[in-house]
């Protein structure tokens, strides 16, 4: 990597061009000036090659998954395949309006069905929406589901959501922005719900309980019947956060296990791309009594063809259109390359590669749960923390040697939590690496810590002052001038 | 074997060893038996690349592409080639959100660079990473303004898109907020309307232009608003704010808004994204990812995700909002496509826009076969009465290849036009309405 230090504003010349439009000789228009803006923004002003050169620049500071192995924990960092970004973008995609009339867009709700059933049929859910955009986003759905539920029952009491602490922050923050107040439930020592502490909270004003199974230490909950028993018992739903669907893909479904509600991050189990950040794509999938809730639309099918059907009931829209339509396509071309022939390894393979690595280092990490992971697994930091070197700092020697790092200090119920998942798609002998340079980090960490303690020192950029960032924020261009 | 999944049975075999299991199976003993899956699920079997390839192209082909003169909040401008081929390089495509900046420079890079672009069109001070898409976006500046005044009820003008309207229905409706519909005048938000209604009230959304195109005259709206301890909330879609007003210039406390029009595909409704751009004095209160400025330990300067204690990560319940993943790819096309268009490109796309629906509209009513509805300064889309059967214009219409206008309801016709209509394809479209009988 090069450290490239160039702004796109600071390439900018007055007078060069960028763009090739054709001007119409059609007459010009003229409104009047109190309605217009005053000066143009200042936008650069560049050639082509000049932003070419620039964004391929920029995209060299990154570490992308084709770079090198990206064991970020519960976020599943596959590999995204080409031919999913080939056909996803083909004109016959990208080119159409989602205002058309129904009748001239059939392939694309073809595939909304479609990937509808496959999606139900994977979870064992009755029936899926796909319009949310992100993981964060069906579990708002899903929770105004919830709601909507509890108030079509005028059971009007139930506002609480019952969380592990070992949850992702998106559920508890979900719950706020939907209105519910949360309760946090103190988690086993293996981030496994405590029956105990859940039968304290349970009552007539709990709404619900979301869980992330297998949990974000890669646990499976073995009391998941009785959990699910004892919520329903007390009137409330059981949500499924699918951030860690990876793990059960061919061995479990959730729908079997009691859940009445899901969503799934097709970025994560379904191998669409992450984008520095989104768009994901979280659709929200429920069973058979609350399939009217669903956010309008859902794509159904008649004697005429696909339509999209809003629903009485439905907790409404919640977006402009049907959510992310170019991430779906990908998700669905992923699934059809593997078909009911291989899409049940990935969960197999995904659950070997974890417990290979873990097995692999637990002589010299401190590993807080026994016995086989799932798809990840959290270590505790090092088994020998007498030269006081930290998770983060061995996370930033990792950049060192080529890899990603793993996700670190969550989930918060270990103080130096490092989360490694390695999903299926890498080799033994990738693994092999990693586990290698995991060994010599630690032999530098007991024998020149400062070195660990310091690191990174080969990447582009060297550990930075992030709380001088927020001192003073500057957050544009111009804040730097 | 398949070509996403390396391991050899020796592979298997050989780690096996190192966990301890002797099968595969023996690492999931941890889910109850009765929860096991015993037989493959009942989805299609697998395609080869050369089968697959096939069958998304015949099914892309039962979607019909169009020359389009519909709008209503996604545009079909022109993008240049070099969009594509940027979003597409794996470093920007398959990097995960940039939370170890060190090897993450580039995604913080381009988005310090698209925050820039968008306080410029904005006139705002901090805009966020993006939100999902306009709706959405919109729906978070009223939490805002609710978190801001602490009340609980938000003014929206009926001159806005209705299907926007309807998110921040939904997501008031659950957080327990009341939505109230200010009725419009003419094609315009009411300012009268607003100023007996606004007292006790978080604040005023408003779109510009509006939902019938209309450029709205905004001025004397914040001063009405502030006086009564409101926010002023203007959604405006991207390729407007290179010609109208921006946010800033009308005083307005958040801009919000849909950027598809900004070098983005149509691509049925997504992907997207949505800004959110506020004054400094708000920041705290802004919901997303913000990309700051700071330097490494060498002092190279760098970039870093700052003011994250607003953030679901960090706050958990007490958060902002819960939006962790956003649209970070298309906040990168976003900001190559205003790169290559640049200070004038982006002036000259807006203007070729809004020329086209003017000549458009002129021929239109020389037709004879519409009413005006309302006769206002619009941008780059309007609405007129017809006097025809609005279905029968539409089935012509798709027999030409063409996406007519937007039915709003009793023969009111939505028009858009953007750069990429040429003067035929006009001329084709008024000659559609001529012919009908």
């Amino acid at each position: 990597m090069k450290y490239y230090n160039t702004l796109i504003f600071e390439l900018s010349k007055q007078g060069r061009i960028g763009y090739n439009i054709e001007e119409r000789k059609i007459p010009e228009v003229s409104l009047p000036s109190h309605l217009l803006r005053g000066t143009k923004a200042d936008l650069p002003e560049v050639s082509e090659l000049d932003v070419v050169r620039h964004f391929t620049n920029v995209s060299q500071k990154n570490f992308g998954v084709e770079n090198g192995f990206y064991p970020l924990g519960s976020c599943t960092m596959k590999y995204n395949p080409k031919i999913n970004d080939e056909l996803a973008t083909l004109p016959g995609f990208a080119n159409i309006h989602p205002l058309q009339p129904e009748h001239t867009v059939q392939g694309l709700l073809k595939i909304y069905y479609d990937l509808q059933s496959m999606l139900s049929e994977i979870s064992g859910l009755k029936a899926y929406s796909l319009n949310p955009f992100a993981g964060a986003h069906g579990e708002l759905a899903g929770l105004m589901i919830i709601k909507a539920y509890h108030e079509k029952n005028r059971d009007f009491k139930r506002n609480k959501i019952i969380i592990p602490d070992s949850a992702h922050g998106t559920n508890p923050a979900s719950a706020t922005v939907c209105g519910f107040e949360t309760i946090e439930i103190k988690s086993n020592p293996d981030g496994t719900v405590n029956l105990e502490a859940l039968k304290a909270v349970l009552n007539d004003e709990t709404a619900g309980l979301m869980l992330t199974n297998p949990n974000t230490a890669g646990v499976f909950e073995k009391d998941i019947t009785e959990i699910s028993r004892i919520v329903h018992e007390a009137g409330g739903l059981l949500y499924y956060d699918g951030a860690n669907l990876n793990a059960l893909v061919g061995k479990a479904k959730p729908g079997d296990m009691g859940f009445d509600i899901t969503h799934i991050n097709l970025h994560k189990t379904f191998s669409t791309p992450h984008g520095g950040g989104g768009p994901g794509s979280g659709p929200v999938g429920v069973c058979e009594k609350l399939v009217e809730f669903l956010p309008n639309p859902v794509v159904r099918k008649n004697d005429h063809g696909y339509y999209m059907d809003h629903a009485q009931d439905s907790i409404g829209a919640l977006g402009l259109f049907y959510g992310n339509a170019s991430v779906y396509l990908r998700a669905y071309v992923y699934i059809l390359t593997f078909g009911q022939e291989h899409l049940s390894n990935i969960g197999p393979m995904a659950v070997l590669n974890a417990n290979y690595i873990k097995d692999s280092l637990k002589d010299l990490f401190e590993l807080p749960i026994n016995g086989h992971c799932l798809h990840e697994f959290v270590f505790d930091g090092l088994k020998d923390q007498s030269t006081g070197v930290k998770t983060l700092d061995l996370a930033k020697r990792l950049l060192d040697y080529g890899f990603h790092a793993p996700t670190v200090y969550f989930p918060l119920i270990f103080s130096q939590s490092m989360m490694i998942e390695p999903t299926e798609v890498e080799s033994k002998e990738t693994l092999d690496q990693f586990i290698a340079v995991m060994r010599k980090i630690v032999k530098e960490s007991l024998e020149t810590p400062e070195l660990v303690k310091t690191a990174p020192h080969n990447t582009i950029v060297r550990r930075l002052d992030e709380a001088k960032a927020a001192r003073q924020p500057i957050v544009k261009f111009k804040d730097i001038k | 074997m398949h070509k996403y999944l390396p391991h050899t049975r020796e592979d298997i075999e050989a780690m096996l060893k190192v966990t301890g299991a002797s099968t595969v199976d023996d690492l999931f003993s941890s889910i109850p038996k009765k929860l096991r899956l015993t037989k493959p699920y009942n989805i299609p079997h697998q395609l080869s690349d050369e089968a697959l390839t096939k069958h998304m192209k015949n099914l892309a082909n039962q979607n019909q592409e169009l020359i389009i003169f519909r709008g209503a909040g996604a545009y079909d401008h022109y993008t240049p080639s070099i969009v594509k081929a940027i979003i597409s390089r794996q470093e920007f495509l398959t990097s995960y959100t940039p939370y170890q900046p060190e090897v993450a420079q580039g995604t913080l890079q381009y988005i310090f660079e698209y925050q820039t672009m968008v306080c410029e069109l904005t006139g705002m001070d901090v805009s966020n990473a993006s939100m999902y898409d306009g709706a959405t976006a919109t729906a978070e500046a009223m939490f805002m303004a609710h978190a801001q005044t602490d009340l609980d009820t938000i003014l929206v003008s009926e001159t806005m898109n209705p299907r926007t309207i309807d998110v921040i229905k939904t997501y008031a409706h659950y957080r327990n907020l009341k939505v109230i519909v200010v009725p419009m005048k003419n094609g315009q938000t009411d300012l009268e309307a607003v100023t007996h209604l606004i007292a006790g009230k978080m604040g005023l959304i408003v779109q510009n232009p509006n939902y019938f195109g209309i450029i709205e005259d905004l001025h004397g709206y914040s001063d009405v608003i502030h006086q009564a301890g409101g926010l002023f909330i203007i959604n405006s879609e991207g390729q407007a704010l290179s010609l109208v007003k921006s946010q800033g210039e009308y005083d307005a406390d958040i801009a919000c808004g849909d950027l598809q029009s900004l070098g983005l595909p149509l691509s049925f409704g997504g992907a997207y994204l949505g800004y959110l751009a506020t004054k400094m004095k708000y920041v705290r209160k802004m919901p997303g990812r913000i990309c700051g400025v700071t330097t490494d330990v060498d002092g190279k300067r760098a970039f870093v995700l700052t003011l994250q204690a607003r953030e679901q990560h960090i706050r958990r319940a007490k958060a902002n909002s819960n939006i962790c993943s956003n649209q970070s790819l298309m906040a990168l096309a976003v900001t190559v496509y205003l790169s290559a268009m640049g200070k004038e490109g982006l002036v000259k796309v807006a203007n070729e826009s809004m020329k086209g629906a003017h000549y458009l509209y002129t021929k239109l009513l020389q037709t004879k076969k519409f009413d005006i509805l309302f006769n206002q300064p619009f941008f780059k889309e309007f609405v007129l009465k017809a006097k025809f059967d609005v279905n029968a214009f539409e089935q012509a219409c798709l027999a030409k290849g063409i996406l007519g206008p937007l039915h709003l309801g009793e023969g009111k016709l939505l028009f858009a036009v953007t750069e990429k209509r040429t003067i035929e394809e006009m001329d084709q479209l008024v000659e559609l309405v001529v012919n009908l009988v």
